[in-house]
């Protein structure tokens, strides 16, 4: 059998097609794989092994009669816990929804099923996805695959320890604040955010739903290039969707690349000097304020959180405490299966709601987000794309960050893109000197553009070794 | 420097239905403060006649047809997931 290890989508496509492995032997690996190193990984809520290997027996049958198969037909992968699968227990990492098991599918699982890709796993998270290390989920902590005393980022912490422990082909991930972007960058792998509203959210769990964005977590760009379009498209169940021109497979001669002139580190310099070896222009630009970035979205997606949970009353669905009144089996609820960064944004949310501060936090917001916008609309008629580092350092130890704040400022180069619903993806520009923990590159496009940023990633990646290098498990 | 009380801490508990400890309230009321303070930066930023943005593509009144669908699931999937059933009917405490 030919050798299976961190295969891309179309290495595993064509050895199913030229029937050097089955489908069936394809899961097998990956279950194996997820056996034999998810003690010391933990990436792994719930496998889904019998109705997988079936699955593939389907494929199999299909290649056996000699009939054509899709790209994605018989590719395993995982996906975070935010989305809904039928069947398959989905409890976003919260107590809440322990027992939760949803009766039907997000667009993006569905889509991703009927292309015949085969989900492995459920993978672990940030409780609700609040959280940057993925130390906030209620029922375990995953380490980076790269050093196992550090986090894998968060929230999609799970989703980026399985890419890169070769946990699956891929994985789906969500990200609001910078939570697809911020564990590729520490764990040595590609996260892309579409623009918003290019990938339905409809059965993904909501965090802050002008926000939320539906992405891939990959080991190279072409994979999430592949699955976004699988999974884009406007969705009657998700009003926000908008209509992606597939047809945008944007050339990128001689682009140009705006250098935020603040960040100076080794990584930027090797990011300068490839971009300008393939010719595209680079050109230093001054970036929105980060820290007014941070700041409005640290009201505005607490506020949206405290809206988008209280239906975690548990009156109809998800765990309940014993209480004896109405407003007790609220309170009670909410307070035994909440952990504590849920109670925190919900309170912070609230509050920036309620009467009297709603102007002076939640619409003022609101409005800050409007000058960001219109400030990245300036910077993106000097240039097409702009880059940064993911993140100002890399992959932090366990326990490091406790002041929720220290946390929150995590995000401080991730969460501008949000706020402006702007594409953006991280993916390996080398390794910190001191800890030797990945690195990753940051390429934020217009509105829509998300082929141009999928494809600047490629020419990265088509001149650079950073994403093959592999973890030691 | 934004201040919140412990009263404040509480009434705000009390709005988002969440029973808390003495003890959260407590580090509640220090995280709330320390948080509320660095979001404060949004204060100092003029935003005169600047129009919020709740929605970042710009659309607006998304409409799609009035029409009934069937449900796929039954009424016993739909319930599945009721912490406590009668009947068919999902059951919850006395309320008045």
């Amino acid at each position: 059998m030919a050798t299976l290890e961190y295969l891309s989508i179309k290495q595993a496509h064509d050895l199913l097609i030229n029937k050097q492995v089955s489908a069936k032997e394809l899961v097998q690996y990956y279950l194996d794989r997820i056996a034999k190193y998810d003690d010391k990984i933990n990436a792994c809520l719930f496998v889904r092994k019998k109705n997988a290997l079936k699955q593939a027996e389907k494929v199999d049958a299909k290649i056996a009669r000699g009939e054509e198969i899709g790209l994605l037909e018989g590719i395993p992968y995982t996906a975070k816990d935010m989305f809904l699968t039928a069947g398959v227990p989905t409890t976003a990492a919260s107590k809440i929804l322990r027992n939760f098991i949803p009766p039907h599918s997000a667009t993006a699982i569905n889509k991703l099923k009927s292309s015949g890709a085969i989900l492995i796993a459920k993978v672990n998270q940030d409780e609700f996805a609040h959280g940057g290390s993925t130390e906030n989920s209620a029922y375990k902590k995953t380490a980076n695959p790269w050093n196992k005393n550090h986090v894998p980022g968060g929230s999609s912490g799970g989703s980026a320890a399985a890419v890169a422990a070769d946990f699956g082909i891929f994985s789906l991930g969500t990200d609001t604040g910078g939570s697809i972007r911020q564990p590729a960058s520490y764990c040595g792998v590609i996260g892309f955010k579409p623009t918003y509203g290019r990938v339905s959210r409809y059965g993904v769990v909501a965090m802050a739903s002008s926000f939320d964005c539906i992405g891939p977590i990959t080991r190279n760009a072409e994979d999430a290039e592949i699955v976004l379009h699988t999974i884009e498209g406007k969705d009657s169940m998700d009003s926000t969707t908008i209509e992606s021109n597939s047809s945008d497979e944007n050339t990128i001669e001689n682009l140009t690349v705006g250098i935020a002139k603040e960040y100076d580190g080794d990584s930027m310099q090797t990011a300068n000097d490839l971009l300008t070896s393939v010719g595209h222009t680079v050109k230093e630009i001054e970036l929105p304020d980060s820290e007014l970035a941070l700041a409005a979205y640290y009201v505005l997606v607490p506020s949206e959180i405290s809206s988008n949970l209280e239906r975690y009353d548990g009156i109809r669905y998800g765990a309940r405490a014993k209480a004896t009144s109405l407003n007790e089996t609220y309170t009670k609820t909410r307070d035994e299966f909440f952990g504590p960064e849920v109670k925190r944004r919900n309170m912070i949310g609230t509050y920036s709601l309620s009467a009297g501060y709603y102007d002076a936090y939640y619409e003022k917001a609101m409005q800050v987000r409007t000058l960001l916008c219109k400030q990245f609309n300036e910077l993106f008629k000097m240039c097409d794309v702009i880059v940064t580092p993911t993140t100002l350092s890399p992959a932090f130890a366990f326990g490091a960050k406790t002041d929720p704040l220290q946390m929150y400022k995590e995000d401080i180069l991730t969460v501008s893109s949000n706020l402006a619903g702007v594409p953006a993806i991280s993916i390996p520009i080398g390794f910190d000197e001191a800890t030797k923990l990945p690195l990753g590159l940051h390429i934020i496009g217009r509105q829509g553009e998300d082929t141009t940023v999928l494809a600047l990633a490629k020419q990265i990646q088509a001149n650079s070794d950073w994403h093959q290098r592999r973890p030691k498990l | 420097m934004a201040q919140i009380s412990k009263q404040e801490i509480e009434h705000v508990a009390r709005l988002a239905r969440i029973g808390l400890s003495e003890k959260e309230v407590n580090s509640l009321t220090t995280q709330t403060s320390s948080i509320l303070d660095f979001v404060e930066t949004i204060q100092t930023t003029d935003t005169e006649d600047i129009e919020p943005t709740n929605q970042v593509t710009g659309l607006s009144d998304v409409w799609r047809e009035d029409k009934v669908q069937n449900c796929q699931l039954t009424r016993e999937q739909l319930l599945a997931n009721a912490p406590e059933q009668e009947n068919g009917y999902i059951k919850v405490p006395k309320v008045l």
